[in-house]
């Protein structure tokens, strides 16, 4: 059993989790992330590693409740737990000194996105970076990433914070400045990761995305994280979750993601309904 | 040895065989002629003592049966149901000569079954503690034996098991319908009284290295029985088509994730048509836990003829009564999608068989212009799994064979890597439950010697 040593409630559907992992804490690296079960009976799910502690023995989770599972996590207390927790898993992302970088994180994706720009600027490199959500409500990390970031632009799709529109707009404008970069990492829903990454490749600038397609194992077992990358089947789980933008067949990765469209509708409702 | 009725066993998960009863079981065993050859004991193995523990079942000493049998076999309850008897101990028993060989996979079954009823008797023997510390990567069939068999000599073992659940692909595999994992767990509990400790949720590779157990968390050995989990996929167009899942996936959503149950958290898709691919076991536990989960039309493709299938003749048997289908000299081309990416069908050449290949099996050769198209919405791909990388990717040093397993003496489970052992599927690539756990017997041994520890002698 995993102890839940803080939570707090970021957004209206966004919670971060503090969770007792010594092991996990001491090995993680940026990039990787653990699988948890809440109880017996529960998925396994997935959630990146977005900061730890290796003396304290803690690493913190952010969590979008997007169905049924996430919403049971989302719902723990300080001072409950989960069953099973098991990481870090994935490989690290490539830390380099890459000279401009460029970090562009949609929504929930800010929160893997973030142990990567930290990264990113301990190695020494200029951060740019841009953040999106729907609105001001949902933006989450705005003060971390401000810390970090050499310079920094929001965009939210209302407009009720920063720039109105998407993270895609903000890039746009960059773009439009003539300004160059080195190195761009994208993280966020996958259609966002498409649409920017196709754009940051058109300026010849090398890409890296996170993926997030469904998983089970987490361990190579059931191959059903796999994605065509370059014409070759990776596992997202050992070979990934980062890989090369420029490589990705978006078309299938998208369609993958949605199988389980159906259940996870009907998951929904019935946590709604029984308050599980 | 009595079975579920086929028309009723498709609607539920409950294994397949009843089980003998006590009269049943002394019946059987009484046909045994107690050879003193005994050229079964030779083909098993491990080397049960089958003859004497057939006596004693004949002789209504049930639990002293048990007894014999764990002596070579920590695992009877699930040896007796999983082993390729046919190709094993039973393909040795002189009855065969003239007609039906005797039971002994049943008979096995049937001992370790009532001796879980009744609950053990004693627990089993173990040496005093002798200060040696031995990880175990990997609680399948192979770990788990070379785990109890350390324990029982008197080291502190502790099991690393990268998954939730403990006990490989007995667990997350093989199908409750052949496998109760309610036996899967007993068994593994009574290893546990011989004073191992079971760490879940611990991938070597990852969450620690090789190194890392041996040189900081101070472990004398560490033992590799990984298994072999990669899933192998086909290499043709629409394999990421909604609807195609590897065997393992759909095995490991059906047994381990339970998604047969209506209440489960994990989802699995059901379909009225569904098409697997392979001719091993593992694709006729695919192929009949689709019939199991509302599939009208569960068709097995298989490229050679049905005598040359890998799988055993009693899967075979028990899927054809279940209404599988079985497609052979067929070798599938493309995976067809509609337009929302959901599988629709695949595509198929028609084979004749060539000149033996290397394994001494005719070699399949499609046909030209004998394309047809067998309509599905789910495509189970169980051609077969290869090792998972992890360890040997982040283990310097381990000599690593082409085909990606761990290069280990069969005899003995020593690797390039002093203090480094291995043994089971990691090895041999994918073989059998009892040769995993044959492989683990050997490691034990070597590592007690290494150690400068007796050996312990056979009971
Ligand atoms: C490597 C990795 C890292 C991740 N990191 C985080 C993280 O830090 N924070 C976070 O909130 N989420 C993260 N996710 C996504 C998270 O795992 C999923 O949202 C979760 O599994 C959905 O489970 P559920 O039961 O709540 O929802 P479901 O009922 O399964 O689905 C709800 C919705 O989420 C979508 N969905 C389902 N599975 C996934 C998935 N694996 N990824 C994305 N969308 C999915 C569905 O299409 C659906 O719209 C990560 C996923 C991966 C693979
Ligand atoms: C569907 C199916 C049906 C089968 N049917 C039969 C049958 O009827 N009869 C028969 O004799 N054989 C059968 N087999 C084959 C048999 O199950 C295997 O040969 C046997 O299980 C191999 O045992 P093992 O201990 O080497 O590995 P496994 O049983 O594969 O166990 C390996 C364990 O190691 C864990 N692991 C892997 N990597 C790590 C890591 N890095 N860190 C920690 N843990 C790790 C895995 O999670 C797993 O629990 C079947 C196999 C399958 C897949
Ligand atoms: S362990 Fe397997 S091969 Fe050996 S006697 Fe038992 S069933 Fe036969
Ligand atoms: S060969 Fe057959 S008949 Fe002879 S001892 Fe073995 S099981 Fe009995
Ligand atoms: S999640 Fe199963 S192989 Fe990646």
């Amino acid at each position: 059993m995993n102890g839940i040593r803080k939570k707090e409630v970021l957004a209206p559907d966004i919670v971060r989790l503090r969770l007792e992992a010594p092991r996990i804490a001491a090995r993680r690296e940026p990039g990787q992330f653990v699988i948890l079960r809440r109880i017996d009976g529960s998925e396994r799910i997935p959630l990146t590693i977005v900061d730890g502690n290796a003396e304290e023995g803690w690493i913190d989770l952010i969590i979008q409740m997007a169905g049924a599972g996430t919403m049971r996590l989302g719902r723990l207390e300080e001072g409950e737990g989960v069953l099973d927790l098991v990481g870090p898993l994935g490989k690290p992302s490539r830390i380099d000194r890459f000279g401009r970088c460029l970090c562009i994180g949609g929504g929930v994706g800010l929160a893997p996105l973030l142990p990567i720009a930290r990264a990113l600027k301990a190695a020494g490199n200029h951060l740019t970076v841009l953040m999106g959500a729907r609105n001001r409500e949902r933006l989450i990390l705005l003060d971390e990433m401000r810390n970090l970031a050499d310079e920094i632009t929001v965009a939210t799709e209302d407009g009720s914070l920063g720039r109105r529109g998407f993270v895609s707009d903000a890039f746009r404008d960059l773009a439009s400045e003539g300004r160059r970069f080195d190195h761009a990492v994208v993280i966020g829903p996958a259609v966002m990761m498409k649409a920017v990454s196709e754009l940051t490749g058109r300026l010849g600038i090398p890409t890296t995305v996170s993926l997030n397609p469904i998983m089970i194992d987490g361990t190579g077992l059931c191959g059903g994280c796999r994605v065509d990358v370059g014409g070759e089947m990776k596992f997202a789980c050992v070979d990934g979750p980062e890989f090369d933008a420029a490589r990705i067949d978006w078309d299938s990765f998208l369609k993958r993601l949605g199988s389980y469209r159906e259940f996870e509708h009907r998951g929904r409702e019935k946590c709604r309904i029984t308050g599980r | 040895m009595r079975e579920q009725d086929p028309d009723t066993r498709v609607s539920n998960f409950a294994e397949v065989p009843l089980g003998y009863t006590d009269e049943e079981a002394r019946a059987e065993a009484r046909r045994c002629l107690g050879c003193r050859t005994a050229p079964c004991v030779a083909a098993c193995p491990v080397a049960v003592a089958i003859p004497e523990f057939v006596g004693q079942i004949a002789g209504g000493a049930f639990p002293a049966a048990a007894r014999t049998i764990r002596r070579a076999n920590a695992l009877p309850a699930i040896c007796g149901r999983v082993c390729p008897q046919e190709d094993q101990c039973e393909k040795a028993c002189l009855l065969g000569k003239r007609g039906q060989p005797l039971a002994i996979g049943h008979l096995e079954r049937f001992a370790a079954d009532r001796e879980r009823r009744e609950g053990r008797v004693e627990p089993p023997a173990r040496k005093p503690e002798c200060g040696k510390r031995i990880a175990v990567v990997g609680s399948g069939p192979a770990g788990l034996t070379v785990a109890s068999e350390l324990a029982g000599a008197g080291c502190a073992v502790v099991v690393l098991e990268a998954l939730h659940a403990l006990g490989g692909v007995l667990t997350y595999g093989i199908p409750e319908f052949r496998l109760p994992k309610a036996i899967v767990k007993d068994e593994i509990a009574g290893l546990e009284a011989l004073g191992m400790r079971f760490v879940r949720n611990f991938v070597v590779g990852r969450t620690e290295t090789i190194d890392h157990l041996l040189k900081e968390d101070g472990f004398d050995a560490v033992f590799i029985g990984t298994g072999a989990g990669l899933p192998s996929f086909l290499g043709i167009p629409g394999e990421n088509a909604v609807g195609v899942y590897s065997a393992n996936e759909y095995l490991t959503r059906s047994n381990l994730m339970k998604a047969y149950r209506p209440d489960a958290a994990t989802p699995i898709l059901r379909s009225p048509r569904v098409v697997t691919v392979g001719g091993g076991n593992v694709a006729m536990d695919a192929a009949r836990t689709a019939r199991r989960l509302d599939t009208v039309q569960s068709i097995v493709v298989y490229r050679r003829g049905e005598a040359e299938m890998p799988a055993r003749i009693e899967e075979v048997r028990h899927a054809k009564e279940e209404g599988v289908l079985l497609r052979t000299l067929c070798h599938p081309a493309a995976i067809l999608e509609d337009e929302e990416g959901f599988v629709q069908g695949i595509r198929c050449l028609r084979v004749e068989l060539g000149d033996r290949d290397a394994s001494g099996r005719r070699r399949p050769v499609p046909i030209p212009d004998s394309a047809f198209t067998i309509e599905c919405e789910i495509v189970i791909v169980a051609i077969g799994n290869r090792p998972n990388p992890l360890i040997p990717d982040t283990t310097p040093d381990i000599l690593v064979s082409g085909r990606g397993t761990i290069v280990a003496d069969p005899a003995d489970g020593r690797t390039s890597r002093p203090r480094v052992y291995a043994g089971g599927d990691i090895v041999t690539g994918s073989a059998t439950v009892i040769q995993a756990m044959g492989a683990g017997r050997a490691a034990a041994r070597s590592i007690l010697e290494d150690l400068g520890q007796p050996v312990q002698p056979r009971m």
